[in-house]
């Protein structure tokens, strides 16, 4: 079993196609759940996950099959998400009455209303790409830190600062706005 | 910020933005994009071939190094001709 799965690694590293497609079925799924969790939108997360996978196969010959195929393709895919969260950035538009309609989780706080929680999803918008994505995996989605280190190829002592200086951030924000959270 | 203050924003970020169900995989089989990219692009660089606008930036750096020279040293003109 181990010797196949290597099997198409390697014949994927020289460019056969259905060595991809084997690995693209295999990983599809796992790389568009990473996306969807960092862009929080299917149909982007959709067009992502073909890009990334565009990406993975144009870089096959920098690939290490040794390296294991899984991570190399969260890394990728990781990169490609921010991309888009840089590209959407530079158009972005803030659409309160969107963010009204926000709809509170099913353990949500009583004492947190709408619109606290659409003036914190706005600031959260306005953070940075980099910092924005290290707290969406590391706080929101509850990602190990080291998953989120190794998808973003930094340090696990890096997306810690990360993720408090988006806090920081968004609470300065907030309290800017007259929310003291 | 504490530990305390680090908490609740992290409560109330949760409490914005909840957790995406990330479990169910794509509404529809992405394969048959893929290839359509795949395709795409193997036509585009047949093109790029074609047209002859396939140079690497190697041979850019190259061709006006040539210019250079020639405009410097007028003079070197017979000799690369000499040599072509």
């Amino acid at each position: 079993m181990q010797n196949e799965a290597s099997s198409v690694l390697n014949l994927f590293c020289q460019g056969d196609a259905t060595a991809f497609e084997a690995l693209f079925r295999q990983h599809q799924r796992a790389v568009y759940g990473w996306i969807l969790r960092i862009v929080r939108d299917p149909s982007a997360a959709e067009e992502l996950t073909v890009e990334s996978f565009w990406r993975i196969y144009r870089a096959r010959e920098r690939f290490d099959p040794a390296q294991g195929f899984e991570g190399w393709a969260r890394r990728i895919a990781t990169h490609a998400a921010l991309d888009w969260l840089r590209a959407r950035r530079d158009k972005f538009e803030v659409d309160a009455e969107e963010c009204g309609e926000l709809a509170a989780p099913d353990n949500s706080d009583a004492a947190v209303t709408t619109e606290i929680r659409s003036k914190t999803a706005l600031a959260f918008e306005r953070l940075s790409p980099k910092l924005r994505i290290a707290a969406t995996l590391a706080v929101i989605e509850e990602q190990p830190h080291k998953d989120v280190a190794a998808a973003l190829g930094i340090s696990v002592t890096a997306v810690k600062l990360r993720v408090f200086r988006a806090l920081r951030l968004l609470r300065k924000d907030l309290e800017r706005q007259g929310i003291t959270p | 910020m504490n530990e305390h203050d680090r908490d609740q924003m992290k409560k109330l970020l949760k409490e914005a933005l909840p957790p995406v169900d990330a479990e169910d995989g794509p509404a529809r089989d992405l394969w048959p994009a893929m290839l359509r990219r795949l395709g795409e692009e193997s036509a585009a660089q047949v093109t790029k071939g074609r047209t002859g606008f396939n140079w690497a930036w190697f041979d850019g750096a190259l061709a006006a190094g040539l210019v250079l020279l020639v405009a410097s040293f007028p003079a070197s003109i017979p000799l690369l001709l000499y040599y072509l």
